[in-house]
């Protein structure tokens, strides 16, 4: 060299390691602040996102609310035991005071036969076809309600069985086939929002990838600057990298925000509905859990749609 | 400083921008690049700073064969070398701070140390003052003297210009020849493409005229 050369120190070691928390928080702030100076274009795409994401998740707080529904139906179910032809309904009456003793046994109620054939007489609209029959065709039906211990599925079909054995029941049954129908019903309902779920999740990350091509096509002459002033790939990612996540991240927040408001605007109508059916049943909004869940998969979907689109466009863009 | 042997440069679009030049320069050399527009000036220039790679020939900068350098070890290489181009390439979002400090938020210095670095270079193109304004609110001889402070802020050992003062009147054009001569003074190896042969016949460094894409001055080094 000429002579004593300028002070030309490299950033020390503990500089540089400082300096790269430096540069993740620039990025990070960097990021959010072009967010924040063009609030239309953010909004619009943050909102995109919130929908795709609010969708899959108040299908599914519906269908959990509809489980936790059913749930309940199943451990109140009753026990239907007919009674042979043969059976008077005093003796039916009699049988029927006998079972409330049992242990397993909260309560029992007694329909005769004549109750039973009002009752089908009435909802069936068979009235004349009834009148043509000598006798009553019905027997005496014992509804049997099992104590709250005995709710299991062994438990009732232990009492099932029981029933069954006296002589005086022709046949006894629990109703859960329709509880039954009622879950696998659901469970397609799931594995439909299930595969929404998926495609929405495709659309976020095609929303974000898109968004971001663009962010990059319109800084290209800034890319082009900072990489002939030796800037790194990895430096250059970042903001967008960061970008990304802001989006999925704002989007996530909105969908919670989409969700919960949705679910507030039902529960008007299904709690009259519940009361209507004498229940006191109220939907339960998004928790902690699907809070974090959805705010987690918004991010790393808004991630991994910019990782796409920063891995295809960037390198394309060299100085010339 | 910078070695070229033999470098030929031929574009795929068949035209041969480049052939054989050869050329040298020591730690702390200045010399201006001449010949008309399409002589292969800022070729050269961009061979140096890999922006573009030789199609013939060895090229090897502060020690380091080019040839063997990946495209990782690319950025790291043109932290070495600082460039001025003649539309000076400001981020127009970005204020005259910001732009000055963004080499060293690249290799990455600490705010402080930043804030220090980057007003010294202002300081020495005369733009302390313009610190907070944006590139658009100043003059085209401002911008390039912004542009200046950001090729010297990492303090690179070796300075780049392509047509400096292509856009500046003369008396601008004076006043940014200078500064590289400071610059060069404090002991950066500075090479500058120009077609200004009045203004730089003055200032007494050696001159490397291209024509076609060869040398056609007498001597082998600069």
């Amino acid at each position: 060299m000429k002579q004593a050369r300028r002070n030309r120190t490299k950033p020390s070691v503990r500089s540089r390691f400082g300096a790269w928390g430096d540069n993740h928080a620039r990025a990070l702030l960097f990021s959010l602040g072009k967010l924040y100076r063009s609030p239309v274009a953010t909004l619009l795409t943050v909102t995109v996102i919130a929908i795709a994401l609010a969708l899959p998740t108040g299908l599914l707080l519906l269908l959990a609310n509809l489980e936790r529904l059913g749930g309940g139906l199943e451990s109140s179910t009753t026990i239907s035991a007919f009674t042979t032809q043969q059976v008077q309904d005093s003796a039916a009456a009699r049988l029927a005071r006998e079972i409330t003793d049992w242990p397993e046994v909260g309560a029992v109620e007694f329909r005769s036969r004549e109750q039973a054939l009002a009752e089908f007489r009435e909802r069936s609209g068979l009235g004349a076809a009834l009148d043509a029959l000598d006798e009553n065709p019905l027997p005496a039906v014992l509804l049997v309600t099992p104590t709250a211990a005995t709710a299991e599925p062994d438990a009732l079909a232990g009492l099932v069985e029981r029933l069954q054995a006296l002589p005086e029941v022709e046949f006894a049954q629990l109703d859960t086939l329709w509880v039954q129908r009622l879950f696998a019903i659901m469970n397609v309902g799931r594995r439909g929002v299930e595969v929404i779920a998926l495609l929405l999740g495709l659309a976020v990350l095609l929303v974000v990838g898109n968004t971001i091509r663009l962010d990059i096509q319109n800084r290209r002459e800034e890319i082009v600057v900072t990489k002939l002033i030796g800037a790194t790939d990895a430096f250059i990612r970042r903001p967008f990298l960061y970008g990304g996540l802001w989006y999925g991240l704002l989007g996530g927040g909105l969908a919670v925000l989409i969700v919960s408001v949705s679910l507030l605007a039902l529960q008007g109508p299904v709690s009259h509905l519940a009361g209507l059916y004498d229940s006191s049943f109220r939907l339960s909004g998004p928790g902690p859990l699907d809070v974090l869940g959805l705010l987690v998969a918004g991010t790393l979907l808004g991630l991994g749609g910019s990782w796409i689109a920063v891995g295809r466009h960037l390198r394309e863009i060299e100085p010339s | 400083m910078i070695q070229l042997q033999n470098v030929s440069k031929r574009y795929p679009s068949g035209q041969e921008a480049l052939s054989g030049v050869s050329l040298s320069m020591r730690p702390g050399d200045m010399a201006f690049l001449t010949g008309h527009s399409g002589a292969g000036k800022s070729t050269l220039l961009k061979l140096i700073a890999l922006i573009e790679r030789p199609s013939r020939g060895q090229i090897a900068v502060n020690g380091q064969n080019l040839a063997n350098l990946r495209r990782r070890g690319v950025p790291f290489h043109r932290r070495n070398i600082g460039i001025i181009f003649q539309d000076h390439h400001l981020l127009h979002d970005r204020t005259v701070f910001d732009n000055v400090a963004l080499p060293l938020v690249i290799a990455g210095y600490r705010p402080q140390e930043i804030g220090r670095r980057v007003r010294a270079a202002l300081d020495k193109v005369g733009l302390l003052h313009k610190e907070k304004a944006l590139p658009v609110t100043l003059s085209s001889g401002e911008q390039q003297r912004v542009g200046i402070a950001r090729a010297v802020v990492n303090r690179p050992p070796i300075l780049l210009a392509d047509e400096p003062t292509g856009n500046l009147d003369p008396d601008l054009s004076r006043e940014i020849m200078n500064l590289f001569l400071v610059f060069n003074q404090l002991g950066a190896t500075v090479l500058i493409a120009s077609h200004d042969l009045e203004l730089i016949s003055t200032l007494g460094k050696p001159m490397i005229r291209l024509h076609d894409g060869r040398r056609i001055d007498a001597t082998d080094t600069a």
